[in-house]
């Protein structure tokens, strides 16, 4: 079976990969490029773990098929820390002990980040609507809650950041 | 041993997790993580009935498809006798495990599987699995525990017999076992009552709903000697069951552990595991299996739905005299419900003198039953805890007061046979009624309701190596999966006791040729058993090292002791010796230093929590609203107060969404209708407040640094917490869950 070539834009950089037309965006990310930090928990659009934002839009990588990446631009959790530097959001789930076994994670820090990139200052009620698509089945999600609220407000008061190491 | 030190350094605090950085950039590898070169992908052939007989199986067709390498059905496994599983959670035989893996004779569950395929990709696997072709003899189903207790119910075994009985019967039955516990005498002692209730409840079968689902690569050779990556609650108990119903020797195979994403128990036996390796053997290539949502749903083992009639009496003070409970719990396919710990637990809280429980383990066409956070205790402790609310409110008393009146404490005797050790039920029923929520103003179609819950905890089996690294830091090894922190927990034990930084201390999950036996990541042992081991081995380093600071200095070894990561003389006589000296030079000392400490530990400490839930109903649409909710709960000692809350907020909230929402649902033939996440509602965030946490401390004596599990025990209250808010708030006792609003709207038309 012949497969598609799709070029986009993966965390800033040009990219290309073979696909068949029935694969999902989640499954190139995956299987195709190797980045397996998003992660599949339903396949069917229900859980918010292959979360990725495609063109500034935050989308489940399990309903969208590989070939319609063709000329976008995706951001996924491995572009999330800036070089050496962690995101605010990053900072603040490690610090604010956001995660327990930390499968939901990345689509937990990519469905914040796109709920920040367009309401920096979100209330309470705001941020556990922004991440409703998600499900954490280990934290009830209070410390998630109160470390985007945090994250929200180093960002809106930006301080030294830290090196990753 | 005895908590004697109560101020630390590392113990309490709350250091950043050592496995955090890879966790929150996409780089820690969960089961489905793994790849490996000229790897085949597995897909599974599941039963589309909920019962019936295997008349053929054809799959020489799938088997000519191109690029499939290999086909297995039931016949390729050993038949297995009878012999109890030893170390997994699931109350099962080796026959019954392997009759769940791959069906023989008959499919007992829509999901059962019936046949797995290996395939160069995975979409020819899932296709080769389409064109296995499945004579099937429809049965009727038993979908119930009503109707599988019934005298002509259809059998699911006809080589079932139930066990227990006083009398047994000759006859063939879907009840597996029948179990009593009883003390003192009740049906005398109901006289003794100013007031007796009695009701009937019942809860459905819900899933642990981890958001990974099943996934393992296995890769057996030409010896039949292999690596199977993959996540687990245990990778020596999967390796065990694994190899067991495969007839192979356990040794043959390597297990390496993947971060677990999410198990609540529902991790600890096998479903892929036999298949992928008997798979890779056959084919000769390495076997990727990953489950969908709909096979963990439909395939893996939900927790019991459960029928229960409770009876209690006491006094007019509230001082309970008498209790008795029968409770009948769905196993699923086969036998192994939780119901004897239903039995345990549901009394445990409080001291009753008359009691008695019977309780039965009852096999239905549903998948089969696996452990669940706290298994068989939050039906019971729905039911017990919805009834004492009544007893209190027609006897006068106060919810808080009645508990408090009956409360166990240190020296009472459990219902279930032994003496209470030091326990903190009264401490965190006292933190419940003097937190500021529990006197908080409430609306109209408000209602504020509290339970308490018991969990047992466990010990077990358990191994942990501590080494010291050239460079002074150290590795702090065991083999127990760690699903929410217990990395970062065992290494601020071995930060307290070796005296240097928490984070100059690599914790690590080792595979099953790295280190010895541990048992599975349950009964919320890990923190509690591998601690313990750990400070064992820490304090056997830490006298190796004062040993030989001593040979050196020429001193008696009681001259020498270990202060703040240094070893000194008594006398101040010589310059301290740092663990970076010591570590530096110990090739002139003896070697390296690491020391493995075993231990299997008695003296688990026991588990209680009291929880305040305050909702609001809507009287139109029936949705009930969580809007407060606290969770006291005793720790013992809280290592990581960060993940300590975590457990009491996490446990808590699927507790909610038990109460609330979750629910299997089947259709007249036994079709699971909602095997997704959309119609399988797990609480989402914008369902749910803050979740508020008083962490009690009443240290556990059995560990050097108190601690007591604490893992399971918050799910055992929010059920009847909910539950008796939700009559609060309007005046109607609902005792079937879930609380739907459809049930609520039915109960606020009720008269």
């Amino acid at each position: 079976m012949s497969r598609t070539h799709v070029t986009c834009v993966v965390n800033g950089d040009p990219v290309d990969f073979l696909c068949h037309d029935y694969q999902t965006l989640l499954s190139a990310l995956r299987d195709e490029l190797g980045m397996t930090g998003t992660k599949e928990g339903c396949g069917t659009g229900d859980c918010g773990a292959c979360s990725v934002i495609l063109d500034g839009q935050l989308v489940c990588s399990c309903l969208v098929f590989a070939p319609e990446a063709e000329g976008r631009s995706i951001e996924t959790i491995e572009g999330m820390a800036d070089g050496r530097h962690l995101h605010p959001l990053q900072e603040s789930f490690l610090e604010g002990a956001a995660f327990q076994c930390g499968v939901c994670t990345p689509g937990f820090l990519i469905a914040a980040k796109a709920l920040l990139d367009r309401n920096p200052s979100p209330t309470e009620t705001e941020v556990r609507y922004g991440v409703a698509g998600n499900l954490c089945r280990c934290t009830g999600y209070d410390k998630i809650v109160r470390s985007v609220l945090d994250a929200a407000a180093r960002m809106r008061e930006p301080h030294a950041r830290k090196e990753t190491g | 041993m005895t908590a004697t030190r109560t101020a630390y350094k590392w113990v309490g605090t709350r250091p950043v997790r050592h496995d955090g950085l890879d966790k929150v950039t996409g780089r820690a590898r969960f089961g489905a993580d793994f790849a490996t070169a000229g790897m085949l992908h597995g897909a599974v052939l599941r039963s589309p009935h909920a019962h019936a007989r295997i008349l053929s199986i054809d799959f020489s067709d799938a088997l000519a498809l191109p690029g499939v390498k290999a086909i297995i059905t039931g016949a390729d496994l050993p038949e297995l006798d009878d012999d109890h599983v030893e170390g997994g959670e699931g109350n099962a035989t080796y026959r019954d495990l392997s009759r769940n893996v791959l069906a023989r004779r008959k499919v007992l569950y829509e999901g059962h599987a019936v046949a797995a395929v290996a395939a160069t990709t995975l979409r020819i696997a899932r296709e080769a699995a389409r064109l296995i072709q499945v004579e099937y003899r429809v049965l009727p189903p038993v979908l119930s525990l009503k109707e599988a207790m019934a005298e002509d119910a259809p059998l699911l075994h006809d080589d079932l017999f139930t066990s227990g009985l006083d009398m047994p019967l000759e006859k063939a039955s879907n009840i597996a076992a029948r179990h009593v516990t009883s003390r003192g005498d009740p049906d005398s002692s109901w006289e003794e009552a100013d007031l007796v209730v009695e009701r009937e409840y019942f809860t459905k079968a819900v899933h642990q709903g981890y958001i990974e689902p099943h996934a393992v690569v296995a890769q057996i050779g030409e010896d039949g000697k292999g690596t199977v990556w993959g996540s687990s609650q245990g990778h020596f108990v999967i390796r065990t069951l694994t190899a067991n119903v495969l007839g192979w020797d356990p040794g043959d195979m390597k297990f390496i552990p993947a971060e677990i994403g999410g198990g609540f128990g529902g991790k600890t036996t096998i479903y892929l595991e036999p298949l992928a390796a008997l798979l890779s053997r056959r084919a000769g290539r390495a076997v990727k299996m990953v489950m969908t949502r709909h096979e963990v749903f439909r395939a893996t083992g939900p927790t019991s739905a459960a029928w229960m009639k409770v009876k209690m009496g006491a006094r007019r003070d509230g001082k309970l005299v008498a209790a008795q409970a029968w409770m009948a719990y769905e196993a699923g396919a086969f036998p192994g419900s939780p119901v004897a710990l239903g039995i345990m637990g549901i009394f445990a809280p409080y001291d009753i003198p008359n009691v008695y429980m019977e309780g039965y383990d009852v096999v239905v066409n549903k998948p089969k039953v696996a452990a669940y956070r706290a298994p068989g205790a939050p039906m019971v402790g729905f039911a017990a805890e919805s009834l004492i609310d009544e007893l209190a409110e027609g006897l006068g008393i106060g919810p808080m007061e009645i508990r408090l009146r009956n409360a166990v404490s240190e020296g009472v005797r459990a219902v279930y046979g032994p003496k209470y050790r030091k326990i903190g039920l009264v401490e965190t029923l006292e933190a419940a009624r003097d937190h500021p929520h529990y006197s908080a103003p409430l609306g109209p179609w408000q209602g504020r309701g509290v339970a308490c819950g018991w969990w047992m905890n466990y010990g077990g089996e358990t191994t942990a190596t501590v080494s010291i690294n050239l460079d002074g830091g150290a590795v702090v090894m065991s083999g127990c999966p760690d699903i929410g922190g217990s990395r970062a927990s065992l290494a601020q034990m071995a930060a307290e006791e070796l005296g240097i930084d928490v984070h100059r201390i690599e914790p690590v999950v080792a595979d099953t040729h790295s280190i010895g036996y541990n048992d599975l990541t349950g009964g919320s042992r890990v923190t509690f058993a591998v601690g313990i081991a750990v400070v064992d081995a820490a304090r056997q380093l830490i006298d190796d090292m004062c040993t030989r600071a001593a040979r050196m200095w020429d001193i008696a070894r009681e001259q020498v002791e270990w202060v703040d990561g240094r070893a000194q003389s008594v006398t101040g006589a010589f310059p301290p010796m740092t663990l970076e000296e010591l570590a530096a030079g110990s090739a002139r000392t003896g070697g390296p230093l690491s020391a493995t400490r075993t231990v299997n530990p008695r003296g688990v400490g026991v588990a209680f929590s009291t929880q305040i839930c305050d909702v609001e109903v809507d009287p139109d649409t029936g949705r009930v609203t969580i809007l407060r909710y606290t969770v006291t709960q005793d720790a013992g000692r809280a290592i990581h107060p960060d993940y300590v809350e975590g457990q009491m907020q996490g446990g808590a909230v699927q507790g909610i969404g038990w109460a609330l929402n979750e629910e299997y649902l089947f259709d007249g033939d036994g079709v699971m209708e909602n095997p997704g996440f959309l119609d399988y509602r797990m609480p989402v965030a914008s369902d749910l407040p803050m979740i508020d946490t008083v962490i009690v401390e009443v240290p556990n004596p059995d560990h050097p640094y108190g601690v007591r599990g604490v893992g399971e025990v918050g799910i055992v209250p929010p059920l009847a917490a909910v539950a008796n808010a939700v009559y609060a708030a309007t005046g109607k006792r609902i005792r079937e869950l879930p609380m739907s609003p459809v049930k609520v709207l039915e109960a606020l038309s009720s008269h």
